[in-house]
């Protein structure tokens, strides 16, 4: 399977959108070589704020831009993108529905050097309560590209959680994309296991390994946490005897807790495969943690046999 | 620019209009903002009834753009909107209520004439420098007014926004502290006394302006020197006394946020009539 960076095709996608739109411009919190925006501010310097280290202040910025008809995104750690300026993105931004594009760049715990600090495991959670948000957590690095590019049109304001790692490619290319869609990635029947970020691939691994126990498990990609598509999201879930929610992120409040929501009146077993109400910590590299927080395809395959005997 | 007293006599007029306009929105037993609104009423008038290029549509892009980052005092700013024919006479009474379209804060959905959301304190500055850099991309000639509270400034983020605002030239912002010397709990001095507010914002790189915030040709004055002003924002730090106009409110905290009584109510209107012979 082909790998490729997020992050990197942020940054090159957030150019290729300047050119095509004289109206995009970027806002960056002395992160930007880690988010790469700084892509942006060396295509297009005059349309690139870069605001220091103060995200309250880059985020009501963004608000004042969107206000004389500018496409801002704005760049930082999902951490401090959206939580430490979460009043900002409330007031200033969703109450009265700005196009701000508010970028959570080393989501989850893809920062893994960094520690708790700079792992975000609660952003999608604090972004989806927000009215008129919408929440987007892209699995590779072309989906990235896609949704940038509906992003920029798109009315009202968007988060996107993006992977500082790189992640195995499933988007077709080729294929259309719009905010809302859900992805079938794998057909199975027995389970549906409905994935988001790097817990796409992990789920895929988890499905081939439960296909030689006779198990088939049907993969589902939610890349749009808000709105959420219920009807096909039901879809879905049509002949399986249980389903499974995998996220990189706080099993409360995150994709898991909206697609139960959503499936709450579905009388199908539910099993959540996500951090267990934790903050991260350091590790040499991405792979031990998630081995150490239970994101592995052997704890998602856990969970669909779990599920099954519920 | 100079003015003559017919143009001072008739900013006058328009700031006692507000006053008056206030009282409709909270009659006697109706909690309201007055505090506040009224300390930034001389000076909101002077902007949009001299100052602020204004057009018949609040929409007009060639507008200059008012902020009122306390959001609670936007009373003064709803007078404006009647007066300026961009709300309904009969919606002053309606404020805060579920009925009406002039909210407890500002709200740019539902009242023509509001340009952002603010009354989360802190955030409108960085919202009038985020439009004051966009108005420079469009090279647009339109300018960026926020009113700022002395209370409000404690806000980590007023100082963030100050900051940037240096940082970018943005000489199409204009900042007025109404510096009324009390808060929603008492003097300012008191609950949380800031030293040095002006040597402050000069070493942040803005330039300062002291005025006295009831003189109308004051604040007219400082807005003129702050638009000649190029390559850096302007603070007008306007000495300003909270309740203005309203001798039982004048200088107490009491009245930040509170119901007149009928009997200060009466006193209220009657001011207004002694002002009005008065100009």
């Amino acid at each position: 399977m082909e790998k490729k960076n997020c992050r990197t095709v942020y940054g090159q996608t957030l150019v290729e959108l300047g050119k095509k739109y004289e109206n995009v411009v970027a806002l960056e919190a002395d992160l930007g070589k880690s988010t790469m925006s700084y892509m942006f501010g060396e295509a297009f310097p005059e349309r690139y704020f870069q605001v220091g280290i103060a995200e309250q202040n880059m985020a009501s910025m963004a608000a004042g831009l969107a206000l004389t008809g500018k496409i801002p995104f704005v760049n930082s750690f999902a951490v401090f993108s959206s939580g430490r300026a979460y009043d900002q993105i409330r007031s200033s931004i969703c109450i009265p529905n700005l196009s701000v594009r508010v970028c959570g760049s080393s989501a989850g715990l893809s920062d893994y050097g960094d520690g708790k600090t700079h792992q975000s495991v609660d952003d999608m959670a604090i972004m989806r309560v927000l009215p008129h948000m919408t929440v987007l957590s892209p699995m590779d690095a072309v989906e990235t590209e896609k949704m940038m590019w509906a992003m920029a049109e798109h009315k009202g304001p968007c988060y996107i959680r993006i992977n500082r790692n790189d992640l195995p490619v499933y988007t077709d290319p080729n294929e259309e994309y719009h905010i809302g869609k859900i992805t079938t990635i794998r057909e199975g029947s027995d389970v549906v296991v409905f994935a988001t970020g790097v817990m796409v691939s992990q789920s895929v691994a988890a499905a081939e390994l439960l296909e030689k126990e006779g198990i088939s498990v049907r993969v589902v990609n939610i890349s749009t946490i808000k709105p959420l598509d219920v009807a096909a999201l039901k879809e879905c879930c049509q002949g399986v005897k249980g389903i499974v929610t995998a996220e990189e992120h706080n099993v409360m409040g995150g994709m898991g807790s909206a697609v139960c929501e959503a499936l709450c009146d579905s009388r199908l077993p539910v099993k959540m495969v996500g951090l267990q109400d934790t903050f991260g910590r350091s590790a040499e590299n991405y792979q031990l943690l998630l081995e150490k927080y239970h994101l592995m395809p052997e704890d998602v395959a856990a969970a669909v046999k779990a599920v099954l005997k519920a | 620019m100079h003015y003559t007293a017919q143009d001072i006599r008739d900013v006058k007029r328009k700031a006692i209009d507000i006053r008056a306009d206030i009282l409709q929105m909270i009659p006697a037993g109706k909690v309201g903002h007055l505090g506040g609104s009224c300390s930034a009423a001389d000076i909101t008038a002077a902007l949009y009834f001299k100052h602020m290029k204004v057009f018949d549509d609040p929409k007009n892009p060639a507008r200059d753009r008012c902020i009122f980052s306390k959001g609670h005092a936007v009373l003064a700013q709803y007078a404006c909107f009647v007066e300026l024919g961009y709300v309904d006479r009969s919606e002053l009474p309606k404020v805060k209520t579920i009925n009406g379209i002039l909210q407890g804060h500002p709200d740019m959905d539902l009242t023509p004439g509001i340009e952002a959301v603010t009354g989360s304190l802190g955030q409108g500055l960085s919202i009038s420098l985020g439009m004051a850099l966009g108005l420079k991309l469009d090279k647009s000639e339109s300018r960026v007014y926020t009113i700022l509270g002395d209370g409000e400034i404690s806000e980590g983020q007023i100082w963030e926004a100050a900051m940037a605002a240096a940082v970018f030239k943005a000489d199409n912002l204009c900042a007025i502290l109404d510096h009324n010397g009390v808060q929603a709990t008492g003097p300012t001095a008191d609950v949380f006394p800031i030293p040095n507010i002006k040597e402050k914002w000069a070493t942040f790189g803005w330039n300062v302006i002291e005025i006295d915030g009831h003189d109308i040709e004051q604040i007219l004055n400082a807005l003129d020197q702050a638009k000649a002003t190029k390559g850096q924002p302007t603070l007008i730090y306007a000495n300003t006394v909270k309740g203005k106009g309203f001798a039982f409110a004048e200088g107490k905290a009491k009245y930040h946020n509170a119901a007149m009584t009928e009997e200060e109510y009466k006193m209220a209107l009657e001011t207004i009539e002694k002002a009005r012979k008065e100009v």
